[in-house]
């Protein structure tokens, strides 16, 4: 169906930049997810491939057509709004309808899509209603059947989910993606949740002050950030980060309290003395007393049922969150950093260092 | 979410509501009651004698050929104020409404307008259309336009409707301008992903979403077409020439000030009122019925 290329993309407000220089490439079919905290340029960026903003500069092409200087009319995409931006004065079968008349499609046909859209997305008996009359994850789903029945050839997402209460969002994530796949249309999704991003995206690009820091598979991210950033944004509870130093060689790092943790999977390059920080996952941090344990004093315990987050510190203020299976009370926590979980992150520039 | 306020006593809430209903009371419905008592009677012109003749004084007026003129006139000054102020203030205030240079100052200036007292919008447009001295009255001339307001009944009426109107204009501006800014952007990019081109978008998104706006527009400028413009007519035409610019206002003010009968200017002022009531109740049925929101 389509493939999207950003080539360079950059944007100022003024004489703000919001966008250093995007590029990424969307395969046809392909559901990509950018995730990001509020003002990080992510929701300028899906503007810019809708056509609502020009970009400063750089490229927007969509199979292969350059459609930078194009309208949005012309671009054969179709959006979803946050706030489903459904045309107040029109009944359900209007607000999907009104793309394919301005198209000038044949009013049986017309029928039929609007028809076929409400039927697979469970909103048949509504057509007549309007807007007002619905509840919000009614009005999602027309949102949605106003982008699909025009069988674009990319569908946009601007944070569709987070008008809706926690329930209706899961719901809804897994509708959205049950249906991308269905359609097949290729999808651009933005989000700054990172649990819709993980479970949506077939991949994801992680943005941070309006750059690009990680463009990957959901696993890969969690399992290899590329950068503190990434490291810190995806993943809940966040990753724990420990500052060290580099031993010589490279083989280890030496913690603020002397203690010296050898890497599970090989050297890292660097002179020694080169401040590291370490980064762990609260669900890798190991209960258990030995030599080389850090002690933790317990601040607060959050039981989430199946599973306990406890959230420590450790010698010289070092906060340090636990996840532990089943419950857990005590006042003390002694733990085990096991080498095999470690990020490795030069301090400096916070970016990843690996063997 | 309404709350409800319950007073102990009854003096306190009847002495919150007596200032709003003394003026009611004594602005609205004291001279709507003697102008009813007023159009049952007849009366000399110098207020000596008066007696009760019923319905006569409604059936002269309503077989008057000068009240058919009058109202007529009304008609055709009503629509072509109503029109013309209503168009003209709808495409400024979404010229308006576009992120333009200097957007604030060009507002400001447009809303000045209604600041105008209508005697001093009158004399205004009198200089400017003046044959001899105005510099438009002039220049109609100059291109070959014989005009004059003084004799030519057509005249006099572009006349008092360009002032009413223009008199008019920065009220709606506002609303429209208004109402603009009250629909959502979102919903325009949404039409203009959906490929509606600006015509389109206007016609069909931000025209119908105006309509409680229009309507509610369009019955002040009604009123305002059939009551408010007394002053412009009077300094401008003084309802000339040859009755040309007599709207039922002006004649409700020629019969009763000047020619002092006061059964039959009251029966008009009668007859003015229920039609202005009977416009308005159409238009809101139709507000519920058409607009939507």
């Amino acid at each position: 169906m389509a493939t999207l290329s950003l080539r360079d993309v950059r944007k100022s407000f003024n004489a703000t930049p919001v966008l250093h220089g995007i590029d990424l490439e969307v395969a046809d079919g392909e559901l990509v997810v950018i995730v990001g905290a509020s003002g990080c340029g992510k929701s300028t960026l899906l503007r810019i491939v809708a056509g609502l903003e020009t970009p400063t500069s750089g490229q927007v092409v969509i199979n292969n057509r350059d459609v930078t200087g194009l309208e949005p009319a012309d671009r054969d995409i179709a959006m979803v709004f946050q706030n489903y931006a459904l045309y107040p004065h029109m009944t359900v079968f209007g607000n999907m309808a009104y793309g394919l008349k301005i198209r000038g499609l044949p009013r049986a046909e017309i029928e039929k899509r609007v028809k076929d859209a409400a039927e697979i997305l469970g909103i048949g008996a509504l057509l007549e209603r309007r807007p007002k009359q619905l509840s919000g994850g009614q009005r999602q789903r027309v949102a949605m059947g106003r982008a699909i029945v025009r069988e674009p050839a990319l569908f946009l997402f601007d944070e569709p989910l987070s008008n809706l209460d926690a329930k209706l969002r899961v719901q809804m994530r897994a509708e959205i993606r049950r249906l991308q796949r269905r359609l097949g249309v290729t999808s651009l999704f933005v989000t700054h949740d990172q649990v819709e991003a993980m479970t949506l995206g077939d991949r994801l690009v992680v943005m941070n002050a309006g750059r690009p820091a990680q463009v990957a598979p959901p696993m890969e991210i969690f399992s290899r950030p590329a950068d503190t950033y990434v490291a810190g944004f995806i993943g809940s509870p966040a990753m724990n980060f420990i500052p060290a130093t580099l031993e010589e060689g490279g083989a280890a790092a030496r913690l603020a309290k002397g203690t010296v943790i050898r890497f599970a999977d090989g050297p890292r390059p660097g002179p020694a003395g080169m401040p590291l920080t370490l980064g762990l996952r609260p669900e890798h941090v190991v209960p258990g007393d030995g030599p080389d344990s850090v002690p933790l004093s317990v601040e607060l315990i959050e039981p989430l049922g199946s599973e306990t987050v406890v959230h420590g510190r450790g010698p010289g203020g070092l906060a340090i969150t636990a996840r532990l299976p089943g419950a857990f009370s005590g006042a003390a926590l002694p733990v085990r950093l096991p080498a095999g979980h470690l990020h490795v992150f030069d301090a400096g520039t916070g970016r990843r260092l690996d063997p | 979410m309404q709350k409800k306020v319950i007073f102990r006593g009854r003096l306190l809430p009847i002495a919150l509501l007596a200032p709003q209903l003394a003026v009611t009371f004594v602005f609205f419905f004291w001279p709507a009651g003697q102008a009813i008592y007023q159009s049952l009677l007849r009366e000399d012109a110098f207020g000596l004698s008066r007696e009760f003749v019923g319905l006569e004084n409604f059936q002269e007026v309503l077989s008057d050929p000068t009240w058919l003129n009058a109202a007529l006139n009304t008609v055709v000054f009503s629509g072509c104020v109503a029109a013309l102020a209503l168009g003209l203030a709808l495409f400024l205030a979404v010229q308006a409404d576009k992120s333009l240079r200097g957007a604030t100052v060009y507002r400001s200036l447009l809303i000045w307008p209604y600041a105008v007292a209508p005697a001093v919008a009158a004399v205004l447009w009198l200089f400017l259309f003046q044959p001899e001295v105005g510099m438009i009255g002039r220049g109609l001339r100059a291109v070959g336009i014989p005009w004059d307001y003084r004799l030519n009944g057509t005249h006099a009426m572009v006349l008092v409707v360009i002032a009413a109107v223009w008199k008019q204009l920065a009220y709606n501006f506002i609303f429209f301008l208004a109402g603009l800014q009250s629909i959502p952007a979102s919903v325009l990019e949404a039409a203009a992903i959906d490929g509606a081109r600006p015509a389109r978008r206007f016609w069909t998104i931000i025209f119908p979403l105006l309509s409680p706006t229009t309507f509610f527009l369009l019955v002040v400028n009604l009123t305002y077409a059939f009551f408010e413009t007394f002053g412009i007519i009077h300094a401008l035409t003084n309802g000339g020439p040859a009755k040309a610019t007599e709207t039922l206002i002006y004649k409700v003010y020629v019969d009763g000030v000047e020619n002092l009968n006061l059964g039959q200017s009251a029966a008009q002022s009668v007859i003015l009122m229920i039609i202005v009531i009977a416009l308005t109740a159409i238009q809101f049925r139709a507000v519920e019925k058409k607009v939507h929101y």
